[in-house]
């Protein structure tokens, strides 16, 4: 799926351009583009980097424990195929609290380190794990205490109050979480069943 | 509540530093292991992160955003959204940055206040780069066969849009 969405925006991308009769401007937009990615991509190593230092000392002084502790009762129901006290579920924990304080940039490393401590639970390791989609779905739908960027933008368009929009969006997403959550759980069980 | 966030980031990281001194952790040597572990990872995402880019790049420059955008315009005004919005329905799953570009677009030609300006907030608040996560925390793991967790994640969105609309609507119009 990501493979066919990846080709159809880039030869529809492509095909648009030819038919518009600038077909040269695809290199161009190729180059700036690869570019733009290049440097996103090394600002986010520099943040990895520091994320992933920081994590291992609090990793170190016991933090993540205590933090996945408070988080990971309301967690295991989600996740029924992840053994008890497996550090995948530490991992989603920090991850979900990061994106509910607005840290999307912490939160990535957390969530890749989930990443990592689900598929060591994977027997087919090119296949996608029933307890990752449940991770992604929770993440889609994510909810979030603060929009900061939302604010700051609303806040440059010169807006009477920029923050009005916060509890609108918490609850925007909150049902979108819990509607997600269903769904998967509901696709789960069915697939359970035909097994 | 912008004070309180401004103070989340600075506060974890003393707290886990005095945690960890107390704990006689060894907190500059711990944070350079950790660090070169984040750039080796670092490594491996760039290339996604490229591949994305070139992507999404092509399919907005050379007008085929546009058009899509045109094509859905009956079935988003029977749904109740404004056309205005498509562009950042469809954009926000796949780039955060260009997400944010197309909200301060909206906010700057219809105000901040206007409805349109209202929803584009409440969707870009309530909303997740879905689509480029996936792909990079697939991919961080060598997953190919990703079943039916993007189908999943993009219903995901769209039950958040309309749970935007119903939000706004409620909030600011009614």
């Amino acid at each position: 799926m990501v493979d066919i969405v990846w080709a159809v925006m880039i030869v529809g991308g492509v095909a648009f351009a030819a038919a518009a009769g600038d077909v040269g401007a695809v290199t161009s937009i190729i180059f700036d583009q690869a570019a733009a990615g290049l440097t996103v991509g090394i600002n986010l190593m520099a943040l990895l980097a520091v994320w992933f230092g920081i994590s291992r000392i609090a990793e170190r002084a016991g933090l993540l424990d205590a933090a996945a502790r408070g988080l990971t009762p309301l967690l295991r129901p989600l996740f029924p195929d992840v053994p008890k006290g497996h550090p995948a579920l530490s991992a989603i924990a920090m991850n979900i609290t990061a994106n509910f304080f607005g840290l999307a940039n912490a939160a990535t490393p957390f969530g890749l380190k989930a990443m990592e401590q689900l598929q060591t639970l994977n027997d087919r390791p090119d296949t996608v794990t029933p307890p990752m989609i449940t991770f992604f779905a929770l993440n889609s739908a994510c909810a979030t205490l603060l929009p900061a960027t939302a604010v700051a933008l609303r806040a440059r368009a010169g807006a009477a109050d920029p923050s009005v929009i916060i509890i609108p969006a918490a609850m925007a997403s909150t049902a979108a979480a819990v509607s997600i959550l269903l769904i998967d759980a509901y696709l789960r069980r069915r697939r359970g069943r035909e097994r | 509540m912008a004070a309180v966030s401004a103070w989340i980031l600075p506060g974890l990281l003393v707290l886990t530093l005095a945690a960890a001194l107390r704990r006689r952790v060894n907190v500059y040597s711990e944070f350079a292991a950790g660090a070169a572990d984040g750039l080796k990872l670092g490594v491996r995402l760039i290339p996604l992160i490229i591949g994305i880019y070139v992507g999404i790049g092509l399919f907005r420059d050379s007008g085929a955003l546009a058009w899509l955008s045109r094509a859905a315009a009956p079935v988003l005004s029977h749904a109740g959204f404004p056309v205005e919005v498509l562009p950042l329905m469809l954009i926000r799953p796949f780039s955060n940055a260009a997400a944010v570009g197309v909200v301060a677009d909206l906010l700057e030609r219809h105000g901040p206040d206007s409805f349109v300006g209202l929803l584009a907030s409440v969707m870009q608040g309530s909303s997740e780069t879905t689509f480029y996560v996936l792909t990079v925390y697939l991919g961080s793991v060598g997953i190919r066969r990703s079943r039916h967790a993007v189908q999943l994640c993009l219903l995901g969105d769209l039950i958040g849009y309309l749970a935007a609309l119903w939000v706004t609507v409620l909030f600011f119009v009614m």
